[in-house]
Formats: C-alpha cells, structure tokens, sequence
C-alpha cells in the first residue's frame, strides 16, 4: 500500500497526484512510466511519470479519468493507500545534445512531454514546447512547461486560449518561418502523434513519439503492447514507450487500444452503479 | 498388500467442472491415503528419491503415512521441500519420482504425487504453523546477512525458504503486485488454488522471509544498488517470461492473446470475475489454442470454463503422442470437450472490419520419417489451406528469455539465446556473488525442476557467504 501524499484537481477531469513510492524514485528518469492499481480488484494502469522528487520519494503523475480505474484512482484522496505502484517502467527518453527541439504534448500528454523537455534542456538543448488542447478550459501546466522551455506556445481548437488551430498548425508554422528543427518529440492523443509524424515526415524531421499501448505487467511478459515499428514487432513497455514515429503503425495501435471498449463501458457502469448504491 | 491397483484420485465430473474455476481433484480422504501409503513396499534401495530434483525422502514419508503419523510425513517431506501442496499438484511425478517407482513395471506406481498433497493439506488443516527458532548468521558489523533474490516464482521462493532456514535474511523482490511468479499468473485457479499459494509464501515469512512486489530488479533497484544496499549475494530467478508468437500475418488482430497474457488476464487479474474485478477479457464463441504444452492444456481449459465459450481447439502440428503436455493434462482436456486438431499449423488469421479475430487459416502437415535425434520432422501438405472459424486465438508456443533484467547487469554472462550462464550444480553466474537458477538460466521447464536449482544455488549462496562475508 503506498501514501497518496498529494492531491490537485488541474481541470474538471485531470488530477495531479503525489504518491509515496521511494521503490520507483530511485532511479526514475524522463520517460518512464508506471503501472498503478488504485484498489485490490482493480486493473493494472500504465500512467507516465510527470515528475518525482529523490528526497521524499514521492513519484507524480497526471491523469484524466475516462475509464473505471482512473475514476476510482480519482476519487482517491491525500491520506488514502494505493493499493500498488510498480516501476519506472519502460527505457527512458534518450537524451542528448539535438540542437533545436520541437516538444509537442497533446491534452493529457504534456505531463509526459514535461520531464522530457526539462531534461533535454538540461543537456544543452534549446526547446520549444507546443501544447494543445480542445479548448482553454482544458488546458494544464502552461505555467511549468514554460520553466523548462524556451518558449511555449499554447494551441486550442476554438482558439479560446493561445493561437487558434491543431499542433500540427503550430509546427508548420513554425517550421515555415525557417527555424531549423533537429529532433520533433509528441506525445498524446494517438490521432495527434499520427499527424506530426505524418507532417515531420514530409519535412524530414526526425520525431521520437511516446506510445500509450494496453499493457498488463508493464515487464514484458504478456505482449499485450505489442506495436508495428516499420516491419518488426516491438513490445512498448520494454522496447519503447519510445518509437521513431515515422515508422509506427499508428492504424493498428489505433485499432488495438479499442479491443476492450464495449468491458470498459460495462465496467464503468457496474463501477457507477455501485457508488450510486453506497 | 501390493497386489492393489493404484488408488485413483476422485474429481470432479467433467461436465461439472467446465462451469467453475474450481480445483479438479478432490484429493484423498484419510482412509484412502491410508491405503495407497500401504501399497508402498519399502523398497531397501528407493529408488523414487533419486526421481525427485528435491530429494524428498518419499519411502519415510509415506511409510509415515501408512503408520498414521502425519505430522510426521510433512515434516520429513519438508526437510526437503518447502512447498509441498503446490508440488502435490503440479509436478510431473509421472516423470519424476513415481517413474522410478518399482511398482512402475505392474502398472502401478504408488500415487506420490496424491500423497504429497494429501500431507500438505493435512497439515494445514490441522496444525498451527509455528516458525522455528533460527539463529541469524551475521557479518562483521554483526548484523544479519541478507541476500536479495529477484522474482518470487518457484526458484526465488525455494532460495529465500533455504537460506531464511540457514539464518540469513533473505528479501525478495517481485515485479508483481502478488508474489508467487508463475503459480499464481500462470497456473489456472482449477490446478492450484491461488490460496494454496498464498498459504505457502506466508509460510516463508513465518520463517523471516521479506517479499517487497512491484520492485523489478534491473530498474526499480539495480544490482549495484543491492550491493551498495548491504545485501551480501544476489539471486536471479525472473523466470523465461517473454512469450513467443507464431509471426505470421494478423497476429495483432484483437482477440490474439499470448497464453501468458490470456492466463495473467484469468489469474492472476481474475477476468472471469469481470466486472466484479476490473480486468476484462473478450472470448467469443470459439477458442483456438496454438500449441500442445501444458501452458495451451491451461489456457484451453481456462477457455472452456469462460461463460459464453462453446468451442475450443487446440491447434498442434505434430501428432497426439508428439504433444508435449504431461499426459494427465492432456486427457483432462479431452474430457472436458476440448476439440484437439492435430497435424494442422496456422499460417493466418482473419479479422472482420473491425479488426477483430474471425477465423484462423491453416495447413494440413504430415510427419516425416523420425531423424537422428528420434524426434519425427513435420512438413505442410501443399493445397491443404482451410479455415476455423474462431472468436479468438491464443498461441502457447513457449517462452522466451526476458531480457528486462539481464541486459541491465554489466559482465553477467548470457547464452546464445539470451539466458543467464550459470553452473547447474551452484547456481555461480559469471559475477561473483551473483547466482541464477529456474527458467532465467534453463530455458522454460518445470516448477519442480526450477525448485531444484533454488535448493542447490541456496547451499552454493551458504558457501559462498561462509568463505567471504560471514564474522
């Protein structure tokens, strides 16, 4: 069981939440990921590192609760047990002296663009962070992404915050004021990673992307996160979660993270129903 | 009084039992444990010990048994072996000790394996478990020792029983959110109830074992840490984990599971308690299991018992005596109904426009002329391509080495197919103070066998200790 020791609501659906996990802290680094199960029936949930701190050995994490388990995890609150939290899962993000990098974090994918952009900027890099949401009210972390960036640019759908338009907009435009971009990074809605990539292929820039496959044990050991990756079968959890985005079959993992739509209706519901009857 | 036919052990029906989860064999009342202990001959020379990897003193046990004294059968048995009601049940004795029986030549080897487990569960039933008096081993700074043991499977359990019984502290490390490995993500709730393993790990911390889960070694904490950590010696024991896959087109379709990832979805994550647990599974109508070890015998089954499935396969490309499953699984399979298309490999799967899994493509083989090694080749019959309609797909090809652990540890020696060089008598890696043993050095084998290794690595950790850190 490990100590919820934080809580913060960042929108109407997005948590922030510091949990004690000194197991996890030790050797954490940009990129890894960790798998929670907030009560004993629960699932197990891959959710990325936002940030942690070695001293406490309180690990940080953001999520948006759209299935039963981030609902549950959501409803949990500082005092409160997890009921477990295993890692840091996955390689980290390799880090090194690009040049230029472009961070680009789509919703609930700026929390782990955000220990990526920081430590690239650590290692000399000069980072442009874009982040996009569906609209202003939606929108997190403008505030921290602007510290470890050196600059930020906000992008909504209705234009009600920032420059009106997709990420993908921004880094064209971007792109077209003649900026030389080295490394794009994107992490996000799997429709938005397939857009950068898409558009950065076109331009012939490389671009590392961050996929959310559905995993079980996170050790490699149930290949459930199997993705293509150019002609080879890679499994996320312990070959990525970073791939070459250019060479993703996005349409698949696309098709893959739906397997279980219609259990997670029914498992909401039956999580719905017995709250209500509590 | 051996003139008796072996005592068979009752079940559950197999109509019955294919609509629960629960444990197949009923195991032995008192007075049929009684008899078949009887049977035994008190051989001078019992050879039945030699068939054991754990050396289980099997003729004192039984003729234990056969005098009534139970308590005193467990004890003997667990000098040797410190999980007994999971080895009363899933060890191969067929191949082990009860092929070594000398009834084995009437047809009638003693029912080892029945007897075990009957002791174990005698024993839990009836007698407090109470924790020896040990005396810690310590270091110069007189402290206890400790060693750390990655994974918590059978080899890591063995290792941290032996070692805990020698006075060192042993502290395990389990990826896992539950400790027990294999036997409780991947042998089914019917062949060894989760409890039993549970029974059997708050034994071994009754003995001082620690068991920290969701701590990967390698990542959560690296072996450098252990050592700088204080632990004196490492034990590697992370099981083969990786599953294999057929590689052939639409493997990805939803609705192929790996059988390591159908049977953690079932076991340990209860899926076929959704959505009383939160962890789904999605089996249609038909079921095809791809492969003929006792992993696919397991997920099979497991199949068969999910509400809404009515058709399993098994799809095996030698023939039924070529199926590599212990042959008692193999025919609780066929009783419970489960469809076994033999001499058939799959070449594709099929999906409906949504991607998910509609049939299964495959090809008639023939078997060949038996090679040097005795073992018969199989080639395809050309022309022979014909479908299965199925719901899902489930290859159980066996498993690969993970390498999460051990491409993390500098120096440590590896096989050519990825597995940790380690001597088989010791458990000794190419690291001083490093030791490995179970499916992470072997390659995928048996719970017993993995046990063996444990036990030996344990007594080789002991010397090792003794000659270079103890005061």
């Amino acid at each position: 069981m490990y100590k919820i020791t934080l809580k913060r609501q960042l929108t109407k659906d997005i948590k922030l939440m510091g949990i004690l996990a000194p197991h996890v802290v030790r050797n954490a680094k940009a990129g890894n990921f960790v798998i929670v199960i907030p009560g004993e029936t629960g699932e197990r949930v891959p959710l990325t590192i936002y940030d942690w701190d070695k001293e406490s050995g309180v690990v940080y994490i953001i999520f948006q609760e759209v299935g039963v388990s981030t609902v549950k995890l959501g409803m949990m609150n500082e005092g409160d047990f997890v009921y477990s939290i295993a890692g840091p899962l996955g390689r980290h993000f390799h880090i090194e002296k690009y040049g230029n990098v472009v961070v680009v974090g789509g919703g609930v994918g700026v929390p782990a663009i955000f220990p990526i952009a920081r430590a690239l900027r650590d290692a000399g890099n000069s980072v442009t962070s874009i982040t996009g949401f569906r609209t202003s009210e939606l929108s997190i972390l403008e505030k921290e992404m602007g510290s470890v960036s050196d600059a930020v640019i906000i992008a909504t759908n209705d234009g009600s915050s920032g420059t009106k338009g997709l990420v993908t907009d921004v880094l064209k435009a971007l792109y077209d004021k003649g900026g030389k971009i080295d490394l794009v990074v994107a992490v996000g809605p799997v429709v938005m990673m397939k857009a950068v990539s898409e558009l950065t292929k076109q331009l012939g820039i490389k671009t590392i992307v961050s996929l959310n496959a559905l995993m079980l044990d996170g050790t490699g050991m149930c290949g459930g996160c199997r993705v293509t990756i150019g002609d080879k079968v890679k499994f996320s959890c312990v070959d990525g979660p970073d791939f070459d985005g250019h060479l993703v079959d996005f349409n698949e993992l696309t098709s893959r993270l739906s397997a279980f739509k219609a259990e997670e209706k029914i498992s909401l519901d039956h999580c719905k129903i017995h709250l209500a009857g509590r | 009084m051996a003139k008796k036919e072996r005592l068979k052990v009752r079940q559950q029906a197999a109509a019955e039992r294919t609509k629960n989860f629960d444990e197949v064999p009923f195991g032995y009342d008192d007075s049929e444990a009684a008899d078949e202990a009887s049977r035994c001959l008190q051989c001078k020379n019992p050879t039945c010990i030699e068939g054991c990897p754990v050396n289980i003193n099997i003729k004192e046990f039984i003729r234990q048994l056969s005098a009534g004294d139970k308590a005193g059968a467990i004890k003997t048995i667990k000098q040797s072996n410190s999980l007994p009601a999971v080895c009363g049940r899933v060890c191969p004795q067929e191949t082990q000790c009860e092929a070594k029986c000398v009834l084995l030549k009437t047809g009638q080897p003693i029912n080892i394996g029945a007897l075990e487990r009957y002791a174990a569960d005698w024993e839990a039933a009836n007698l407090k478990t109470e924790a020896p008096k040990i005396k810690p081993v310590t270091g110069a700074d007189g402290k206890q020792i400790k060693v750390a043991i990655a994974g918590s499977g059978p080899a890591g359990l063995t290792v941290a029983g032996e070692l805990a019984k020698l006075g060192y502290k042993a502290v395990i490390f389990e990826a896992l959110h539950l400790a027990g490995g294999v036997l409780v993500y991947g042998i089914p709730e019917f062949r060894l109830p989760k409890a039993i393993v549970k029974r059997e790990v708050e034994y071994l911390k009754l003995l001082g074992v620690e068991i920290e889960t969701n701590v990967l070694v390698g990542k959560s904490y690296t072996i450098d840490d252990l050592f700088a950590d204080g632990f004196s010696a490492v034990f590697i024991g992370v099981g083969a984990g990786t599953p294999s896959f057929m590689n052939i087109p639409g493997e990805n379709y939803k609705g192929v599971y790996s059988s390591n990832e159908f049977l953690t979805r079932m076991n340990l994550l209860k899926a076929y308690k959704f959505p009383e647990y939160d962890t789904p599974v999605k089996l249609g109508k038909k079921v095809a299991v791809v492969g003929a070890g006792n992993v696919a015998m397991d997920a099979a089954r497991v199949s068969k018992r999910f509400k809404g499935v009515e058709e399993v396969h098994i799809i095996y490309r030698r023939s039924d005596k070529e199926m590599p499953a212990r042959r008692e699984e193999i025919e609780h399979a066929k009783e419970e109904g489960i469809i076994m298309d033999l001499l058939t490999n799959p070449v594709q799967v099929l999906a409906d426009e949504n991607g998910f899994v509609s049939a299964i493509k495959c090809v008639k083989m023939t078997l060949c002329e038996p090679d040097a090694s005795g073992r018969c080749s199989v080639k395809a019959i050309a022309g022979s391509e014909f479908t299965i309609e199925v719901d899902n797909v489930i290859p159980a090809l066996g498993t690969k080495a993970n390498e999460l652990l051990t491409t993390n540890v500098k120096g440590l020696k590896l096989n050519r197919r990825g597995y940790i060089e380690a001597d088989p008598e010791t458990g000794e890696t190419s690291i001083p103070g490093i030791f490995a043993g179970g499916d992470i050095s072997t390659g995928a084998a048996t719970v017993i066998a993995a046990m063996g290794a444990g036990k030996k690595s344990a007594a080789a950790i002991d010397r090792y200790l003794k000659k270079n850190i103890s005061a």
